[in-house]
Parts: structure tokens; C-alpha cells; sequence
């Protein structure tokens, strides 16, 4: 088994390497794209916090839009309604267990790329950078992650620290780089 | 006393060599059997009495028939063939349409019942207004339309997409009573045809720094999802066609990444945008949804693989058996880590087992057709299939997933995910009466 493996590697390798030498000559039709152009595109956010936008927010900004923009689904101070809660959560002891923001989640910033991607779900990619600042704090505020006066920005929202963060395990580490 | 075919057929049957437990029989057996044994199967099962009736000319052979439509679809009497959903008014929720793989034979999923998983409904994606984005670590930025990338060249290949969290119900501490396209209708296997992302990574640059790329759709929830750039530059690709048609709209229309035997999610639809980056994004599916809970609390991150599985189709919930004599058993058999190399049947719950023939072409990373013949003598009998991969990967029993990987203290909804990647053995109990149950064994 192990022979026919390392025999079918070899045979892939050397498709691979005549079909990038078939492309050598592509036909180079993208079209060069300025920073300026792809700005209102490039909306990821990565844990070290690259990507955060200038702006920032406090959870008492952030309450007032939660009430008007997010807790018809979350429900009231973010204790869940037709959709999931983003306060509390008991400590995992089952395969199953809710995954929360408090529990789970390992790093701050996929909230303010999450929030600013996807959400309010009707209305994906209306919130300002200030209104996504703002209720990043107000969530992390009402799981306790930070303080009730923090002010959530590029330079505080990575050095928050998830309770979660060192929970997890990688899968494939050969091919995780 | 004239033995007619199929009393032939029957006595070669009986005389077959069992080669495992509870009826089993070769997988040549009916190669070897001739046309005498093929004549005397009707479908699922052997008719050794008599026709008793005498044919006439049917109404629809009489008249003209139907003009031919321009777009062809099935005929009416298969419109029970269909998908199952759980969203059908699209509130504010995931939407689930799930594959009929009991009602479909072959390999590939036909594309209005390719499973679909949307989290904000299918976007109406103009493609003369679509772009795609290549930007981040890379010498030039670039920006491709619709109709630049169908002038390049091209590459087609069979590939499964499986979502993460297909066979879910299989975690439940008791087997849930529900069809083999409640339990796996999250898999899918289709011809896609597209551009090698590598051509397009290769016109961009890509700086040595770089190490995943971070891929965007243009659906509401703008999903994102990272992939190691490893993989990007390996077989992944901008698939534009789906079974020679361009990509259905719940499928990714005008285009999807295509990571072949990796995680559903990840290949992203609706495509818009590939960042280059140093380190992933941890973003919302692979942060939080799709990071499978251990026992003991951990949890798996970035669970790239869709590890190699098989289940069987034919006979499964709800397609009963309809007394005893000759069937045959058909499944599915998929491997994220390559080709299909074996897969074995059982009849008596793992006791004995006989090789299952593979459907030709094997192909690498796409679904596998495998058949066995099989006698059922009308007692209990437990059918399970397992397969194993050309990397030397086997099916694990589900004990054995059980004891690395946990299951609920519940029995979840069917529709529930109460953990991710489950690929162990599923069996099917058939009952006295020929009914089909889903059972652990």
C-alpha cells in the first residue's frame, strides 16, 4: 500500500510539473486592480489584527444599535432569540455543547470580520466601521471579556484575549502551515 | 418437467459460492452466472413464477407523444425524486437541501439534486457584472471577469463535495430512524470544469511570505474561508461549469473554488476574492463552526479532509425488500485523500465479509459505485460496507470513531449537527418483512 502510494505521488508530480510547464505561457487577461479600487472588497480581518479599519467604539454606542439592529433576532442584551445568543455559555463538556463567543470562539477579531461581513443578517454590509467597533465592544462587554468603559479600535480589539484561545487542536498539522 | 430461464437461473443461484455470511456472493457471480442469471432479475428481485399476461399495445405507444422542451427535464412519474429542505421559506437560518441518494444510481448527482447548503439564500449573481479579485501577497493585483477566465485553458474532473457536518446524526448515542439522504444527503459528486487556480496565482506572483489564501463569496454572508496555499497551488480550482452546464446558482453560479475531497464550506461559492496572506483568518466557519468538540472539551481546527467513506444505497430506509431471493447491493465510497482501493460488504453485521466490485472508472477524490450479489433468505441480516483508500486509509468502525471522537448524551434532531466529519461504517438492519433499519452494530 505504501509503495503504490509514494508510486502515485511520483506519477502526480510529474503531471503536475508538465502541466505547469504546458501553461508557461498563460494568457495574463486580469486586469491590474489598484488598493484604492478593491478598498470596499477587502473586509478581512485576521487575528493579528491586519485589516482593522480606522474607527472605534465603546459597548454603550454599541448597545443603542444592538437594540435597534440586531436583537429582534439575538434578542434582548444579546440573551437569543429566533437566532443563537452571544451572551453566556456553560464550559464545554459535550460533543454537542452550545459553541458561544464566551466558550468557544478563540480570537476577538472574527467578531468585528463576522459582523462587518455578514451581518445584520436582512442587511449585510450597512454598519458602518464605527457601528461594527461598536458592538464588538458591547458583545465582548456583555460576555465580561472586557471592560464596560473599553474602547474597541485596531489597536485594543486584537489584544483581547478569548478564554478559548489555546483550546484547540489542528487537524492535519502537515498540512497546516 | 421444462425448466424454464430463470428455474435455471435459480437452481445457478443456489449452486453459487457464498463467499460471506448470511448470502453473500461473489462479485463476479454474475459474469460467471451468464445471461441466464441477468435475464432472471427484474429490477430488485427475482420472479421465478410466470408472467400470467398477456401484452397488449399501451395507450402512449398509440398517439403521438409530448414536443420535445427545450430545456429536458425527468419524467412525471419521477417527481418524487427530489431533494429534502429544511428552510423552504428561507427564514432567517441555514438552508439544507439534501442529496436522494437512494433514488439515484451511478456516480454523479444529476445538478437540480446536487446538496446544497445556503446561509442566506441564493444571491442573483449577474456574471457580466461579476468580478474576481486576487490581491494581498502577490506582485500585482488583479481583477478577472466572467469572460476572461473562459478563455483560458480549461481542466474537467469528477470531485465530491461533502459539507463537514454531513452524516452528523450518525454522533447520536441511538441510531436515528431516517433515509440514507437524511443521514448522507450532505455529498454530492459532479464533472466540474474551470480554470487551475495555480494559473491564476501564478500571473498575480505570489510573494515568499505568503502562505494561505483567505477566499471570499459574494453572497450575502460575504462566506469566507482560509486555505493553505499549499493546496491552492496543488489541484484546486475556478470551476465554472458543473456537469457541462455553468454552475446552478445554489451550487456557486458563475463560479466556485473547487478544493477536491476538502471540506464543503471551504470551497467557496459566489467567488469574488482571493487574499494571499501569512496566516489564516480564522473566520467565523472555521473559528467557530467548523471545529468539532472532542471528548474532553478540545477542539479539532481546521479539519481540511473529507477522510474516506462509503455507505450503502441499495437496499436502505425505506426501499424494503420485497421478499426473499436475489438483490443486489449498491453504495457510495469517496476518499478525500485519493482513489477508492477496496471496498468490503457485510450481511451479518460485520462478521464476514465479501469484496465488493468498484464501478470503473475509479477516480481519484470522486465518488465510487460498488456492488456486490447478494441472496437474502428472508431471515435477519445486518448490511454494513467499509471502505479503504490508495493513501492505506481505512473506514473506521463506529466504535472505533466513537472512542476518539465521542457521541451526543442525546439523540439530536435528524437535522441537527451535533459534531462534524463522521465517516464510520453505517448499517442497515433488514427486518423480517424486508423493511430497512438504521442500526449500530
Amino acid at each position: 500500500m505504501y509503495t503504490r502510494s509514494l508510486l502515485g505521488f511520483a506519477v502526480t508530480l510529474t503531471l503536475a510539473l508538465s502541466a505547469r510547464v504546458a501553461f508557461a505561457q498563460t494568457p495574463n487577461l486580469g486586469k491590474p486592480i489598484s488598493p484604492a479600487d478593491i478598498a470596499a472588497w477587502d473586509i478581512n480581518v485576521l487575528p493579528d489584527g491586519s485589516g482593522l479599519p480606522p474607527g472605534s467604539g465603546t459597548p454603550a454606542d454599541g448597545a443603542r444599535i444592538y437594540a435597534a439592529k440586531c436583537s429582534a433576532c439575538h434578542g434582548p442584551e444579546g440573551k437569543g432569540g429566533v437566532n443563537g445568543r452571544l451572551v453566556g455559555g456553560d464550559p464545554i463538556k459535550t460533543i454537542e455543547a452550545e459553541k458561544t463567543i464566551a466558550n468557544f470562539w478563540p480570537f476577538a477579531t472574527t467578531l468585528f470580520d463576522y459582523i462587518r461581513r455578514a451581518m445584520p443578517w436582512p442587511k449585510p454590509r450597512s454598519l458602518t466601521n464605527e457601528e461594527v467597533y461598536a458592538l464588538t465592544a458591547y458583545i465582548l462587554s456583555l460576555n465580561k471579556l472586557i471592560g464596560e468603559n473599553d474602547t474597541m479600535n485596531a489597536q485594543t480589539l486584537p489584544k483581547v484575549r478569548m478564554p478559548n484561545r489555546d483550546g484547540f487542536i489542528v487537524r492535519f498539522p502537515d498540512r497546516t502551515p | 418437467m421444462t425448466m424454464t430461464p430463470s428455474d435455471r437461473a435459480e437452481r445457478e443461484l443456489k449452486n453459487l459460492e457464498a463467499v460471506a455470511g448470511n448470502g453473500l456472493l461473489h462479485r463476479r457471480a454474475f459474469l460467471r452466472g451468464g445471461a441466464a442469471l441477468a435475464g432472471a432479475m427484474t429490477g430488485y428481485t427475482l420472479v421465478p413464477s410466470a408472467f400470467g399476461q398477456q401484452l397488449a399495445d399501451d395507450a402512449w405507444s398509440l398517439v403521438p407523444g409530448v414536443p420535445v422542451p427545450d430545456y429536458g427535464t425527468r419524467s412525471r412519474f419521477e417527481n418524487n425524486v427530489v431533494r429534502t429542505l429544511t428552510n423552504p421559506k428561507g427564514e432567517p437560518r441555514t438552508q439544507h437541501a439534501r442529496t436522494p441518494h437512494h433514488l439515484l444510481n451511478g456516480t454523479f448527482t444529476p445538478n437540480g439534486l446536487h446538496f446544497v447548503i445556503s446561509h442566506a439564500g441564493d444571491p442573483d449573481i449577474d456574471p457580466d457584472k461579476h468580478r474576481l479579485v486576487i490581491h494581498g501577497l502577490v506582485k500585482q493585483p488583479l481583477v478577472f471577469t466572467l469572460d476572461a477566465l473562459a478563455r483560458y485553458p480549461m481542466v474537467s474532473r469528477m470531485a465530491f463535495v461533502e459539507c463537514g457536518g454531513n452524516s452528523a446524526p450518525l454522533f447520536s448515542l441511538e441510531p436515528i430512524q431516517a433515509s440514507v439522504q437524511a443521514l448522507h444527503g450532505l455529498v454530492s459528486c459532479a464533472e466540474w470544469t474551470g480554470v487551475p487556480l495555480s494559473t491564476l496565482l501564478d500571473e498575480a506572483g505570489i510573494d515568499p511570505k505568503a502562505k494561505w489564501i483567505v477566499a471570499e463569496g459574494g453572497d450575502p454572508p460575504h462566506l469566507s474561508r482560509s486555505v493553505p496555499l499549499a493546496k491552492a497551488m496543488d489541484d484546486a480550482m475556478i470551476a465554472l461549469y458543473q456537469n457541462g452546464e455553468r454552475i446552478m446558482p445554489g451550487n456557486g453560479y458563475p463560479m466556485r473554488l473547487l478544493l477536491p475531497g476538502w471540506e464543503g464550506n471551504m470551497n467557496t461559492k459566489f467567488l469574488r476574492r482571493i487574499q494571499v496572506t501569512d496566516q489564516p483568518g480564522m473566520t467565523f466557519y472555521e473559528a467557530r463552526t467548523y471545529a468539532p468538540v472532542l471528548p474532553g472539551g478540545k477542539a479539532y481546527r481546521f479539519y481540511f479532509i473529507q477522510e474516506v467513506k462509503s455507505f450503502i444505497t441499495h437496499p436502505s430506509p425505506g426501499l424494503a425488500l420485497k421478499g426473499p431471493g436475489f438483490y443486489e447491493i449498491s453504495g457510495l465510497a469517496y476518499s478525500g485523500d485519493g482513489r477508492i482501493a477496496k471496498v468490503m460488504v457485510s450481511a451479518d453485521g460485520g462478521k464476514s465479509w465479501a469484496q465488493a466490485a468498484l464501478q470503473q472508472p475509479v477516480l481519484n477524490k470522486a465518488f465510487t459505485r460498488f456492488r456486490v450479489p447478494w441472496r437474502w433468505d428472508g431471515g435477519p441480516a445486518v448490511l454494513q460496507s467499509r471502505a479503504w483508500d490508495e493513501a492505506g486509509y481505512e473506514q473506521p468502525t463506529r466504535a472505533q470513531l466513537v472512542a476518539a471522537r465521542g457521541e451526543t448524551t442525546r439523540v439530536p434532531a435528524v437535522t441537527g449537527f451535533p459534531s462534524q466529519h463522521y465517516n464510520a461504517i453505517t448499517s442497515w438492519s433488514i427486518e423480517r418483512g424486508g423493511e430497512v433499519k438504521h442500526v449500530y452494530a
